[in-house]
């Protein structure tokens, strides 16, 4: 694909029609309620049963949150907060927030509506593997949920769960049901993961429409099917970890366990490495980040060029920068150790590779902005967050050369800094593209428009507020404030005057998060009695509004699969009368339409 | 206007914010000041490009405003462009990176005339080891560890007998004296960490990690676990106090070294076999 010149990905030369190498497939058609709406196998409805549960339980990490900043912003005055709940508080709320929320949505929810339609697919190629999936990860959300009710609680050993504290007395849920729940949980996950995900990946590889070359994808499938080949290679590190663990709490063995002496006593564990799992944890924690970030990548570029009238700028350096940092997050992962106890010459490598990760993210900002350079941009409620996310996306992509340059890393590594950062780039910058998304989609989706209004007010206490709650938090981690302190008592080296911005902070947030009530609110009430939207009321050239029904029925495409004729960029064409050339449009039918050479 | 407005006013906002808020650094107290400095570089650096950008954007979002009767330009590479921005980029980060792993090196280069400490940590305290008239520390085993020997040292090792053991929350440590801690834990995770200090490392079970640091100015500092090391990790807090020579001495005086812990405890069988140890 590389040999692909910019003219031919734009536009066929000529009315081609290249030829069906399969025959078309016979689609599994429901017959009942269970098999339509429950046991479902259509992609569309299990990327909505995807981002439904994703939702529901990303309202519980939510709620955690607050309570979490009630602790923090006015210690003291909620009795029912004790250490052990706080802890269990950060742990859930992290480890919802990034895997059963962030990871389930982008590729389960977008990936499942988004991928068929806009690869020119009537549905993934293995529907039956695709349902299954679905209930995988829903029993997975069982078994996170239950673990709040047994005797001892959730466990409260961070999100990281590092041994041995995560499965130590020490630990809240640690000598008890907790933790096992969670590794469970979290192994049932990654099983429910690789059916959808290996889905995905041959979806896009094999299932594309005549004529949609893989340099003609719309750069949402490209950040989705990155971000989907990231996680095949990363999970797995993820669910031995898991079982590793589970042997060494259950059985005593000590893959992950040394001799320890636990409050007194001599325990039988002997040899093992806590810092073994970091590195299996952190080989798949830093792609994770990537398989949340890249789809967003991907999504927003969709968002900045149909909303900016422009075709992305660099549509090709875009692809390549979105496989160059998935390539290279696999050699990063250790710069979330620098100071974990490992050789301190692994230093050099990971400061290396991290920082060079900083040029194809850099290049994918600058592409942003160069694409509403001489654009024609509609301020529509899907642009607003993207220009969101891009705020919050270099601002917490820049804090990132502080932790990946090992030397700086060390007064801040375990700091707000840390967590500031992390929050503002994997946790605000996505979810604002996730909201723009849904905005942009929910048309799609529903057949109406979300209410204007609302969403407006929606999006600027979000991105106002959150920025607010994160952009000051980094300076408590100057100052020095660890993290995963339940309190910080009186401590010579902090001003009381930091106290006041942990108040502010913790205000701002419970503003933010109920704002986020309003956009529920608001995403119900629009579904029944949302103003009715256009067939294509964003005037977008990728496959998707391209439907003969909108909202797409099942089997996507009526009677005949769409035949692509060019890339999903062609806005503003000059010649064109139309300000939008959607991809299944020949030249033959816009004969005025100059594709200018580059 | 108004959405190009605002997010020139988050911009500057930000930049404001940096300048006039009141949190930043406390002042260092260690010789690490150029970590301090590689952090100042990067904001420089890092705070020009997040100004540019934003900027940028939002006087596109100005200029370029939505008009029915206008048409976006059509321009969809500019490979001269493309490449220039790379690097650009590349230099950037190389200028970060340069001096970032130079300070790094000398982090991990120990100089030789250091003092070698131990701190232990275990839930949820410190204890810290100085080496004694020798100035070396007894090895030690986790296996003997008993109410006895809470550190574990090694009764085969006369080099043990004259270590110096605190079991108590302050450290004093004599002003620009370079000193090695070597860190060790006995249960879980920590992590030993003094915020004027700037150096951190965790502690791990099972195995001796360290950093060096020179203390340059006299004073208490709180030690704050910074590795999350179970429910008590917050309250898992400890002092280091800098003192000059005469202080320093008349509290090193008052501690007591393993053979006069172990003498107190009546275990004087104990010593004898570890100087029976020392005589062979």
């Amino acid at each position: 694909m590389a040999a692909d010149s910019y003219e031919d990905i734009a536009v066929d030369k000529g009315d081609v029609i290249p030829a069906l190498e399969v025959p078309p497939q016979e689609l599994y058609h429901a017959k009942s309620f269970w098999t339509k709406w429950i046991f479902c196998q259509d992609a569309k409805v299990i990327g909505i049963q995807y981002s439904i549960t994703a939702i529901a339980i990303g309202l519980v990490a939510l709620v955690l949150s607050w309570l979490m900043r009630l602790q923090l912003g006015f210690p003291e005055l909620f009795p029912f907060l004790g250490a052990a709940e706080y802890y269990q508080f950060v742990t859930m709320h992290g480890m919802i927030m990034v895997i059963y929320l962030l990871t389930a949505l982008f590729l389960g929810g977008f990936g499942n509506y988004l991928i068929p339609l806009m690869v020119g697919a009537r549905d993934m190629v293995f529907p039956y593997v695709n349902m299954v999936s679905f209930w995988v990860y829903f029993l997975a959300v069982l078994v996170l949920v239950a673990s709040f009710f047994v005797p001892g609680g959730p466990t409260g050993a961070g999100w990281t769960l590092y041994p041995p504290q995560a499965i130590t007395s020490g630990t809240p849920g640690g000598d008890g049901l907790g933790i096992i729940l969670m590794l469970i949980s979290l192994s049932i996950f990654v099983v429910g993961f690789t059916m959808g995900g290996l889905n995905y990946v041959i979806t896009i590889l094999q299932a594309r429409t005549r004529g949609m070359t893989l340099m003609r994808m719309p750069l949402t499938v490209w950040g989705i099917f990155t971000a989907t080949v990231l996680a095949l290679f990363a999970f797995p590190a993820l669910i031995v970890s898991c079982i590793m663990m589970t042997l060494d709490n259950l059985l005593g063995t000590s893959f992950f366990m040394p001799a320890i002496v636990e409050f007194g006593e001599q325990t039988e564990y002997s040899g093992g490495s806590p810092i073994l799992f970091q590195h299996l944890f952190w080989f798949f924690g830093h792609p994770e980040v990537y398989i949340v970030a890249l789809p967003a990548f991907g999504i927003v570029s969709d968002l900045i060029s149909v909303h900016a009238r422009k075709n992305i700028f660099g549509y090709r350096m875009m692809v390549w920068a979105i496989v160059i940092i998935g390539g290279l997050s696999f050699v990063v992962w250790a710069h979330h150790m620098y100071v974990a106890g490992m050789n301190p010459w692994f230093g050099y490598f990971f400061a290396t590779t991290t920082l060079i990760i900083a040029v194809p993210t850099a290049i994918k900002v600058y592409n942003w902005v160069i694409t509403l350079w001489r654009g024609n941009i509609k301020l529509t409620i899907p642009m607003l967050f993207a220009l969101g996310f891009i705020v919050t996306f270099v601002n917490g992509g820049i804090t990132g050369l502080f932790l990946g340059n090992v030397i700086v890393d060390v007064p801040l590594s375990d700091t707000y800094f840390v967590v500031a950062h992390f929050h503002m780039v994997m946790g605000i910058a996505p979810v604002l593209v996730v909201f723009g998304a849904i905005y942009h989609w929910f048309p799609l989706i529903t057949g109406r428009l979300l209410h204007e209004g609302m969403g407006r007010f929606h999006f600027w206490v979000t991105f106002l507020g959150s920025y607010a709650i994160y952009f000051p938090m980094h300076y408590l981690g100057f100052v020095g404030v660890p993290r995963r302190y339940f309190e910080m008592y009186d401590s010579e080296f902090m001003a009381v005057s930091t106290n006041y911005l942990n108040q502010f902070i913790t205000v701002v947030a419970l503003i933010v998060g109920f704002t986020q009530i309003l956009f529920l609110y608001n995403i119900i009430t629009s579904s029944k009695f949302g103003k009715k939207a256009d067939k294509n009321p964003w005037k977008a050239c990728s496959l998707e509004w391209r439907t003969p029904e909108v909202p797409p029925t099942h089997g996507n495409f009526g009677k005949e699969l769409p035949v692509v004729h060019r890339w999903a960029y062609d806005y503003s064409v000059p010649g064109a009368t139309d300000d939008f050339i959607p991809q299944d449009i020949p030249a033959s039918q816009v004969p005025n339409a100059e594709v200018e050479k580059t | 206007m108004f959405v190009a407005l605002l997010l020139v006013l988050v911009t500057l906002g930000s930049v404001a914010f940096h300048f006039w808020s009141p949190w930043w650094w406390t002042e260092v107290a260690s010789n690490w000041g150029n970590i301090d400095g590689t952090i100042v570089l990067t904001f420089w650096v890092t705070g020009a490009v997040f100004v540019a950008v934003c900027l940028f954007m939002a006087y596109c979002v100005w200029k370029f405003q939505y008009d029915p009767n206008r048409k976006a330009e059509y321009k969809p590479e500019n490979t001269k462009l493309e490449w220039i921005l790379t690097i650009f980029t590349a230099v950037g980060v190389g200028a970060l990176l340069a001096p970032g792993l130079i300070v790094w090196n000398k982090y991990v280069t120990v100089p030789e005339d250091v003092v070698d400490i131990e701190v232990m940590g275990q839930q949820w305290y410190w204890n810290y080891r100085l080496p004694g008239e020798d100035g070396i520390l007894g090895l030690t085993d986790l296996r003997n560890i008993t109410d006895d020997n809470p550190f574990g040292i090694n009764l085969d090792d006369p080099n043990g007998l004259d270590d110096i053991l605190i079991q108590a929350d302050d450290l004093h440590v004599l002003i620009d004296q370079p000193i090695k801690v070597n860190l060790r834990s006995i249960d879980v995770l920590h992590d030993f960490y003094i915020p004027q200090f700037r150096a951190k490392m965790d502690m791990v079970p099972g195995v001796v990690t360290y950093y060096w640091f020179t203390p340059i100015r006299t004073g208490n500092f709180d030690i704050l676990c910074m590795e999350y090391c179970g429910t008590g990790h917050y309250a898992m807090r400890g002092r280091v106090l800098v003192d000059e020579l005469s202080d320093y001495e008349e509290w090193l005086s008052e501690q007591m070294t393993f053979e006069e812990m172990i003498a107190s405890n009546g275990k004087t069988d104990l010593i004898k076999l570890a100087l029976n140890k020392k005589g062979e």
